[in-house]
């Protein structure tokens, strides 16, 4: 790719399990919340205070940083109707844009053929993390899922480079020989020729880059850093995805969700550093959602599967603020115990994918969505 | 070198099951042809894994209520049955009817579905529609609970017809409604709470849940239907009866059991042997063993042209090189990860995307699928540590002149003992350029993870990643 000025990617963490809305922003000045959450609550003098009603979890520290520099947008209360409770269903919904029937493709999948419809670059989008979420699963679509990318590639059990250069080698004779008329020689002949050379233009990335910024050991951090690598590779990544988990915290929440907010804060924190140390800040933006929200009273211990929850959209080129209503926590406007969302995530997919990658959303997320303004024009 | 009998063996056994060691192939070839089919189409005893024995080392397959520890489960079945075709089976009909953990939240009663296409998968397809219509995950999948007497829910009545028997095309509007009126009433025991639990993922933390099919006649609509054409207080079973003797169910029942048997892409003598399979499930009162048998049997089938004619899906990639080097015979506690490879490579066992099942043939092949697919069976072939590697290396030895393998002979050895295996004179040039790196192979003396033995792991290992190892 040779444009002098560089195309928008988006980062996508995704925060598998359900992460736990009411103590992520927590509605801090309402007695409701305290006594819904009798014990798996964050004490008032522990919030982080974003205004006098909401605040961040206190394990959010570098993410409120973001906030008072107008980089976060919180997007409150997203979701969509008759809400799924199974966290299969749910990621499937969220990664279809499909909530009534049972969706085929994904939605960054489509929205990756779109970018790229002749399937030119092997690294227009790429998942960090084994197997392919369904949001990148498009039919013809082709997208690397690297699971490590100091090992990425073929035969990463040979410890033995020389063996492994070697085989490698042969690998690339067999699957460029002619393919005769066969066509599914010749595409695997293809797809083994684009996975060798994806490989190959992935595994010069680490060496391409230097940053002073630490990222955590936890394999948040180090996939985050990865994707770090790949995006200032300038090798035309224009979605990288990752995962991080188990946020389905039915017991020990307080503990566990903590951790899990330390690393993805963490991460994000170190990512924010590192875009700015490479002047790329308004060149990504990063995606934090979940399946679902978890249910309003708290079981003793944790929370169980609920509905409504909450998104982030962060990044320099970002319009800061909250997006929305929190939703109210009173039991007439609750679903089945439930915060009932009011914002349809499609309508967030929408905003990004009109805004920020510059595609034709409607199609992708199967409709019209009235969108939020989320990124600076 | 290699037999005709011994290719064409080890070709119904890549079909009729997930490949075989030379071992497992030189018994077959003892019964003969016929007498392998014979033996693969009727299952004995399978000689499974004891149950009792997987439940000391995997708590959560007791209940074989969640997903990761269900699919093991039925992995460790495919990986150490007797008889593969009836897991074979079971995952053709699993594809086919597919139901996923998705909705139900309730992986037993997929792995009793799976059981019930183990029971009935080589029976009369009219049977085993009215057991499919029964089955409490297909009842919830489709939600066929919630199809009332009084409104009528179509979603099981549409599927059977387009996804199940008879394809889109061959049937009205009218015949979906008359079809789904015929099946209301047909429900699980205590339907309604069993949704609630469900739609809230029930596994945790509100406790057991067992579903049995129940019929409620007081939900049934028993007013006349008319379905393709025929009149009648038709229930479920009259429609089903209606079904089978359709010709499109035939064609479609031929077809899909010839793609997923014999060949990705349909040749003209592909579909003269379709015919012939439809014309067998006339005959045989809609038989799916004897449909299979012909298949079998046929001059397609055995021809050149049928072999390595289907691109391998993930289960039979992964099945496939486990049975090969002979590993997870006994728990092991890392088996969920195992299972979980196939799901990486885009088939993952309980979990189809949609009720259409996977998207077969060519469509296995992404770049991201394809380094895991070779990556695995790369690992897993090039151990000599695993018995079916050493006993590979222990044959290699024995077929040796004075113990010495030249690097066309080990490469060909090899090529031979994974498979056979066919492969392009380029594919073989580069294996024999590969095996000449240190030249001559001398396997006197060897002793267990030498350098000699290395030496034909690595050769295992490329002939694992070779394009001709994709294909069954």
């Amino acid at each position: 790719m040779t444009t002098t000025k560089r195309e928008k990617s988006l980062i996508v963490i995704q925060l598998s399990g359900g992460n736990d809305y009411l103590n992520t922003v927590i509605p801090y000045s309402e007695g409701k919340y305290y006594d819904y959450r009798s014990t798996v609550n964050i004490p008032q003098n522990k919030v982080i205070p974003i205004d006098d009603h909401y605040g961040f979890n206190p394990s959010m520290g570098p993410v409120k940083s973001l906030w008072d520099e107008g980089k976060v947008a919180i997007i409150n209360g997203i979701g969509y109707q008759n809400p799924n409770r199974s966290h299969f269903r749910s990621m499937d919904i969220w990664h279809t844009a499909e909530p009534d029937s049972i969706g085929k493709e994904g939605w960054l999948g489509r929205a990756i053929r779109d970018i790229d419809p002749q399937g030119e670059n092997v690294l227009t989008g790429i998942n960090f993390g084994r197997g392919l979420p369904r949001a990148l699963a498009c039919p013809g679509v082709s997208v690397a899922s690297v699971g490590d990318l100091d090992t990425y590639g073929l035969f990463p059990d040979v410890q033995d480079e020389e063996l492994r250069m070697f085989t490698l080698e042969a690998f690339s004779k067999m699957y460029g020989g002619a393919a005769g008329r066969d066509p599914v020689m010749e595409l695997l002949g293809q797809t083994g020729q684009d996975a060798l050379q994806g490989a190959d233009i992935l595994r010069t990335a680490p060496a391409m880059y230097s940053s002073s910024v630490e990222y955590a050991p936890d394999s948040l951090a180090q996939n985050v850093k990865s994707i770090s690598q790949v995006f200032h590779a300038n090798v035309g990544a224009r979605v990288l995805y990752t995962q991080h988990g188990p946020f389905d915290t039915h017991a020990g929440e307080l503990i566990s969700h903590a951790k899990l907010w330390d690393e993805v804060a963490g991460s994000v924190g170190c990512l924010m550093d590192d875009l700015k140390e490479h002047g790329t800040e308004n060149d990504a933006s990063i995606l934090i959602f979940s399946e679902f929200g978890r249910r309003i009273q708290d079981n003793g211990s944790g929370s169980d599967h609920g509905s409504g929850g909450v998104a982030f959209m962060i990044g320099g080129a970002v319009n800061g603020g909250t997006y929305g209503e929190y939703p109210s926590l009173a039991e007439a406007e609750q679903i089945e115990g439930d915060l009932r969302s009011n914002n349809d995530f499609r309508s967030v997919y929408t905003g990004i994918l009109e805004d920020w990658l510059g595609l034709d959303a409607a199609p992708i997320v199967n409709g019209q969505f009235e969108k939020f303004d989320l990124f600076k024009s | 070198m290699i037999s005709n009998d011994t290719a064409l063996m080890a070709h119904l056994l890549r079909r009729a099951g997930f490949g075989a060691n030379r071992d497992e192939l030189e018994s077959y070839l003892e019964i003969g042809y016929d007498g392998a089919v014979e033996a693969l189409l009727n299952p004995s005893d399978p000689g499974n894994m004891p149950d009792d024995l997987i439940r000391r080392y995997h708590v959560d397959q007791s209940e074989l209520r969640d997903l990761p520890g269900s699919s093991a489960y039925w992995m460790y079945r495919m990986i150490s049955t007797s008889c593969p075709m009836e897991e074979k089976i079971a995952l053709f009909w699993h594809g086919l009817f597919a139901t996923g953990y998705s909705k139900l939240n309730q992986a037993r009663s997929q792995l009793n579905q799976v059981e019930m296409f183990r029971r009935s998968g080589l029976g009369s397809f009219e049977d085993l529609l009215v057991e499919l219509s029964k089955d409490p995950a297909m009842i919830v999948w489709l939600d066929n609970n919630e199809n009332h007497g009084a409104s009528i829910n179509e979603n099981y009545g549409r599927e059977l017809l387009e996804l199940f028997s008879m394809g889109i095309g061959n049937y009205s509007e009218d015949d979906i409604k008359g079809c789904a009126r015929a099946f209301t009433g047909w429900t699980l025991g205590n339907a309604e709470y069993m949704s609630v639990r469900a739609a809230k993922d029930s596994i945790w933390p509100y406790g057991r849940i067992a579903w049995h099919f129940d019929y409620r006649e007081e939900d049934h609509d028993d007013g006349e239907k008319t379905f393709l054409g025929e009149t009648g207080r038709f229930n479920g079973e009259d429609i089903i009866a209606i079904i089978v003797k359709q010709e499109a169910t035939a064609r479609f029942v031929a077809t899909r059991l010839f793609q997923f048997f014999a060949a990705d892409e349909i040749t003209e003598a592909g579909e003269k042997t379709i015919e012939a399979m439809m014309a067998t499930y006339f005959s045989s009162g809609y038989q799916i063993r004897d449909m299979l048998r012909t298949l079998f049997h046929s001059d397609y089938f055995k021809s050149e042209e049928a072999r390595f004619a289907r691109v391998k899906g993930p289960v039979e990639m992964v099945v496939g090189a486990i049975r090969m080097a002979g590993n997870y015979q006994d728990p092991y506690l890392g088996i969920e990860g195992v299972a979980n490879t196939m799901f990486y490579m885009g088939q993952g066992l309980l979990r189809p995307p949609t009720v259409e099942g996977w998207h077969e043939g060519a469509e296995w092949i992404d770049s991201g699928a394809l380094v895991e697919r070779v990556n695995f069976v790369a690992k897993e072939l090039s151990n000599v540590s695993s018995p079916g590697v050493r006993s590979i290396i222990e044959r290699l030895e024995a077929g040796a002149d004075q113990g010495v393998l030249q690097p066309s002979e080990l490469a060909d050895g090899c090529l031979d003992l994974l498979g056979p295996i066919q492969v392009s004179e380029e594919t073989r040039s580069v294996l024999v350029e590969y095996a000449s790196r240190h030249g001559d192979l001398d396997l006197n003396g060897h002793q267990p993870g030498d350098q000699a033995e290395q030496r034909v792991g690595d050769i295992l290992r490329l002939v694992a990643a070779t394009r001709e190892y994709q294909l069954a």
